[in-house]
């Protein structure tokens, strides 16, 4: 059905149109308003000696809820580079999906890995754009041809680059064992052990963090993603699903009979193919 | 021999000449001259914005050279669509459930602190990366690509059909990237069409 008062093809992008209804209707609906689901979170990393160990643990709550137990907040963005996430769950999946992409569509064009400056540059220029409404605070850690490399960004765009650090809402719980515990030129096993107690840290003293805890361990040789590196001991212990696999109840006899179909009426309906 | 001539406006390209006997000659000009005689009509058109049917019928030349020769600094919005003046519901009044009740406080800042920025974001880009260009090469630079804009920015399909802007992308760099005008609201997936007359009317300024 075609309008008589649309003069021109709506704008591609973020569409304000509603801003002032909502504005409007702030008060009115306060309750029964869906709260989006945000990771608050403790996500941490660590440069040592061969790459970067990252780590996360696995709670997204919508407001007092936990709202998924198992959720992946260490993101793929290209074959060197891994990035966590915290802040808005929608918000940190479709901005490192669209910087992965951005990424991958370079890897094509010029043939080269991405650095790890490229990608901190896309999101930083894409974050500051919009000026903190897209709520991403992410870590983003890779390997590439000049070292091994770990930045933060804010959500307003800012950045930051040490050797370990820690964002969400278990950060400070989270940079106190590594503030104690980092020294330079770790080795691996230590290093993931640094990182898998920094987030039981965040995960036993912040709310909002918990269940397991993924780490993933990029280095010049490749990515281990580990998930779940150490499961919560609070487990759930109901079943998903109630189906009982073959041999559970005893067979005692067995008896074949085979159906004998007879044909009782036959019609036949041409197909026009002409 | 008067010619009514101004600046600012597009419209429909024929000057009305009138000569010593008061006869009037209609000539459809070669160049688009534009009537600036009436100041509340040229004013509401100024605050009402339709950023990119403007570009459109400023650029594009069906019959002519378009002369627009206050070139990016025009383009910059320093408003959006507000309640009182045009308003864009139907019949030509607001339309309370999309744009709210009308106050004065609503008439004069954008509803979303992110609207006036995203509305500009693509000419303050412009403009910086041109104004850095001809600081260091020269101002053949910017010109030169300007030209190049304004050539592809003319390629395009009908007004109510949606057009690739295939070469205004491959030139802006835009066809590397993937960005959040690429994901939402995907003009070719609008729901709302609209009606292709009017559509063509309003671009060509006979609306």
């Amino acid at each position: 059905m075609a309008l008589s008062n649309v003069l021109h093809a709506p704008a591609a992008g973020f569409n304000f149109d509603h801003a002032a209804r909502n504005a409007e209707l702030e008060g009115l609906f306060d309750a029964q308003i869906p709260k989006p689901v945000k990771t608050g979170t403790t996500i941490a990393g660590v440069v040592f000696k061969d790459g970067v160990v990252l780590g996360a643990d696995t709670r997204a709550t919508s407001s007092e809820v936990v709202a998924d137990k198992m959720c992946s907040k260490i993101h793929y963005i290209a074959p060197n580079i891994y990035c966590c996430g915290a802040g808005t769950a929608a918000d940190t999946e479709k901005t490192t999906e669209l910087l992965s992409s951005n990424l991958t569509i370079f890897s094509l064009n010029s043939g080269r890995n991405p650095r790890v400056v490229m990608a901190v540059n896309i999101l930083q220029e894409m974050l500051y754009r919009y000026h903190g409404q897209i709520g991403a605070s992410l870590i983003l850690g890779g390997v590439d041809c000049t070292g091994n490399h770990l930045y933060t960004v804010g959500p307003y765009g800012s950045v930051n680059t040490m050797p370990y650090l820690a964002m969400g809402s278990g950060d400070l719980a989270a940079l106190g064992i590594l503030e104690d515990g980092y020294k330079p030129d770790l080795e691996l096993d230590k290093a993931k052990e640094l990182v898998r107690a920094a987030i039981h840290a965040g995960v036993m003293n912040d709310l909002a963090s918990g269940n397991n805890i993924d780490i993933c361990v990029l280095t010049r040789g490749g990515v281990d993603h580990i998930r779940p590196y150490q499961v919560s001991q609070y487990k759930d212990k109901r079943k998903t699903k109630y189906k009982y696999g073959a041999g559970t109840t005893a067979v005692l006899t067995e008896k074949v009979v085979p159906v004998k179909l007879e044909v009782v009426e036959e019609t036949v309906q041409r197909m026009d193919t002409a | 021999m008067v010619v009514l001539k101004g600046y600012g406006m597009l419209r429909h390209s024929r000057t009305i000449m009138r000569t010593a006997h008061g006869r009037i000659i209609q000539r459809a000009s070669k160049y688009r001259i534009v009537h600036d005689v009436d100041l509340y009509r040229m004013f509401r058109i100024e605050n009402a914005t339709q950023p990119d049917v403007r570009v459109f019928r400023t650029e594009s030349a069906r019959d002519g050279i378009t002369m627009n020769s206050r070139g990016l600094r025009s383009q910059l919005k320093d408003s959006v669509p507000v309640a009182g003046l045009c308003p864009q519901g139907a019949y030509g009044i607001q339309d309370c459930l999309r744009s709210g009740f009308s106050s004065v406080k609503n008439e004069l800042l954008p509803s979303h602190p992110l609207e006036l920025s995203e509305k500009n974001f693509q000419p303050n880009k412009d403009k910086m990366n041109f104004s850095t260009l001809r600081n260091i090469q020269g101002l053949h630079a910017p010109l030169k690509l300007q030209m190049e804009y304004r050539a592809a920015r003319q390629i395009q399909r009908l007004p109510f059909l949606p057009s690739s802007n295939l070469a205004l992308d491959t030139l802006r760099g835009n066809d590397e990237s993937i960005g959040f005008e690429d994901i939402l609201c995907d003009p070719a997936q609008s729901e709302m069409m609209g009606e292709p007359h009017l559509m063509v009317e309003y671009n060509l300024g006979l609306l």
